[in-house]
């Protein structure tokens, strides 16, 4: 496929924010692109909604089947879609930026005058021992298992964790007669009463009916252990059994598939290395890139929609992506600011419809701390395999942040780039040092965000610019 | 560790460290694994420990595998072709880059 050099918007992302803000630009006339990893439109949520071998539509659900109007309305809109891309830079360049990204092997660099990102959500670390065992794999990636190719777990199944999502895993599989021996949910005894104030929204909420119906189908499905305060995977070469404590006791199951879930967090690897300022949100235990009403980030021109700005929800971030598009269309001069309200109240009623409920889901749903802050030889990092007590070890030794830390530990350094282990670790530092998460910081990321091969930035065409700045370093020496 | 529900739709041959396999066309490498009854892909850099798809959405890069001889590919964003060589890798692998035109 043969991308365009230039055009006036570039999409990050074509999930349910990123289709949305892109149909907005383009239908306005802008000539737009949407970059995405995966191949086909819909993002995490509506992923495979164009192809999956699903076709009886209640097994996954009337929320789901939503994304089919979205992907219609972004393919009528005349925006072009670059599937399976990877943006690994976004710089700034004389008249907007520069889109450093690889497709099928080789990269390029898009020059565009406006910046959407719409990376979208990943699941919480759940770092608990023997988390990287093969067999072993977050609830999330097994609902992708079944969205994309209809596979469904079989043999000894666990599901372990808290939040929506894992009970619609779990009523999910169960519908299409999936196993699962138990459910072991790590919802801490007694969060109601945090979420208690918050529940005259949810009941007034879309979330309501739904989460009431897949609690029902979850507990139909399965054995239902609550207050698990304890976790471990054990095996050798792969999974064999899982050890939890709950209620004081103790038990361990023989088990073929754990699926971990607590939670998702923004996908901000690409909004801190640009440079967007970003905050610690203490009631969702994430950073979150700061924002405005539309989604204007710090950096100019650089605008951030859907759960890539903190976690509201698919229908939420379908909303926040039509902001994010208007917003850029008036920016590039294309709509008034009159014209932008008018065409922005809807979408705003719509988001506000959506966003209701969600701090009560917040609260009920906080992972423990138990599951956040790992101990001893837990390992934190997955690809550079380093442990929490290296962490706290190196805490010891004066390391203040996460930064500092990379040098000792190489912890944040492998490819994955700090997205499994970023928020372990300023927590871990956090209790360690006793200081505010968002004082300790995260990870200060930089370009390449996802790895690329020397060959495909030395196959990168020259410009002027960087020759004459290779000229001048060989002159200053 | 998975099946596959009745409606997958046609497949395509390819090898899995050798081994011939009919994966389902249009599914991703890492999918295809887990179809295949695959739990690890590779062993880590570090210490030489058993990994498999953890992610399944591309954030992870648990599932790297070499792909018709192009090693440390992300299993879960490539999907399957006819006569795709499959191989799990061990340890660190040296980067290659793809012929042009070919991922």
């Amino acid at each position: 496929m043969n991308i365009a050099s230039s055009c006036d918007v570039a999409v990050v992302g074509a999930g349910a924010a990123g289709l949305a803000a892109a149909a907005e630009c383009a239908r306005r006339g802008l000539s737009t692109v949407v970059f995405d990893e995966q191949q086909a439109a819909g993002g995490q949520i509506y992923r495979a909604i164009t192809a999956t071998p699903l076709k009886d539509r209640t097994v996954l659900g009337a929320d789901y089947w939503h994304g089919e109007g979205l992907v219609g309305e972004f393919a009528r809109a005349g925006a072009t879609h670059v599937p399976g891309a990877t943006v690994w830079a976004v710089t700034r360049s004389d008249d907007g930026f520069e889109i450093g990204v690889s497709h099928d092997g080789v990269a390029q660099l898009v020059q565009a005058k406006q910046v959407i990102l719409a990376t979208g959500a990943l699941e919480r670390p759940f770092p608990i021992p023997g988390w990287t065992l093969p067999g072993v794999m977050t609830a999330g990636a097994a609902q992708l298992l079944l969205k994309t190719s209809g596979l469904v777990p079989e043999g000894r199944v666990v599901l372990a964790g808290t939040g929506p999502l894992l009970y619609l895993v779990a009523a999910q599989l169960a519908r299409v007669g999936g196993r699962i021996d138990c459910l072991l949910d790590t919802t801490p005894r007694g969060q109601w009463r945090s979420a208690a104030p918050y529940a005259v929204d949810f009941l007034r909420s879309p979330y309501l009916a739904k989460g009431l119906s897949i609690l029902r189908d979850a507990r139909r499905a399965t054995r239902l252990v609550g207050g698990v305060q304890q976790l471990e995977a054990l095996g050798g070469d792969s999974l064999q059994r899982v050890r939890f404590v709950a209620g004081g006791r103790s038990e361990e199951l023989p088990v073929d598939l754990l699926l971990l879930h607590q939670g998702v967090v923004p996908n901000i690897n690409l909004s801190n290395a640009i440079g967007c300022a970003q905050r610690w949100d203490e009631a969702q235990l994430a950073f979150v890139p700061v924002v405005d009403r539309w989604g204007a980030s710090s950096v100019a021109g650089v605008t951030i929609a859907g759960d890539g700005a903190g976690i509201a929800g698919a229908r939420a971030a379908e909303a926040r992506g039509r902001l994010a598009g208007l917003h850029t269309v008036h920016m590039l001069g294309r709509l008034d600011a009159a014209a932008r309200d008018r065409a922005a109240a809807p979408v705003r009623t719509e988001l506000a419809r959506f966003t209701r409920g969600r701090a009560f889901v917040d609260a009920m749903y906080r992972p423990a701390e138990a599951f956040r802050i790992p101990a001893g030889e837990t390992i934190v990092c997955r690809c550079e395999e380093v442990t929490a007590q290296q962490v706290i070890d190196t805490v010891k030794l004066g390391c203040t942040g996460p930064n500092q830390m990379k040098s000792f530990l190489r912890c944040g350094m492998g490819p994955c780039q700090g997205r499994l282990c970023g928020l372990t670790v300023t927590e871990l530092i956090a209790r360690e040092r006793q200081a505010p998460p968002g004082e300790v910081g995260h990870y200060r990321l930089r370009f390449p965000v996802k790895p690329i091969t020397l060959g495909e930035l030395a196959a990168l065409p020259e410009t002027d610019e960087g020759i004459k700045a290779v000229v001048r370093i060989g002159k200053a020496h | 560790m998975f099946k596959r529900l009745p409606e997958a739709g046609p497949t395509v041959p390819v090898t899995i460290d050798g081994r011939q396999f009919a994966a389902r066309a249009g599914d991703s490498v890492a999918a295809t694994l887990f179809a295949a009854g695959v739990k690890a892909c590779r062993t880590t850099p570090v210490s030489g420990a058993a990994r498999g798809p953890f992610c399944m959405m591309g954030v992870c890069f648990d599932c790297l595998v070499t792909i018709d001889g192009r090693p440390n590919q992300q299993g879960c964003l490539v999907p399957v072709r006819e006569g795709m060589r499959i191989e799990s890798q061990s340890g660190a692998r040296i980067a290659v880059d793809a012929p042009p035109g070919q991922p």
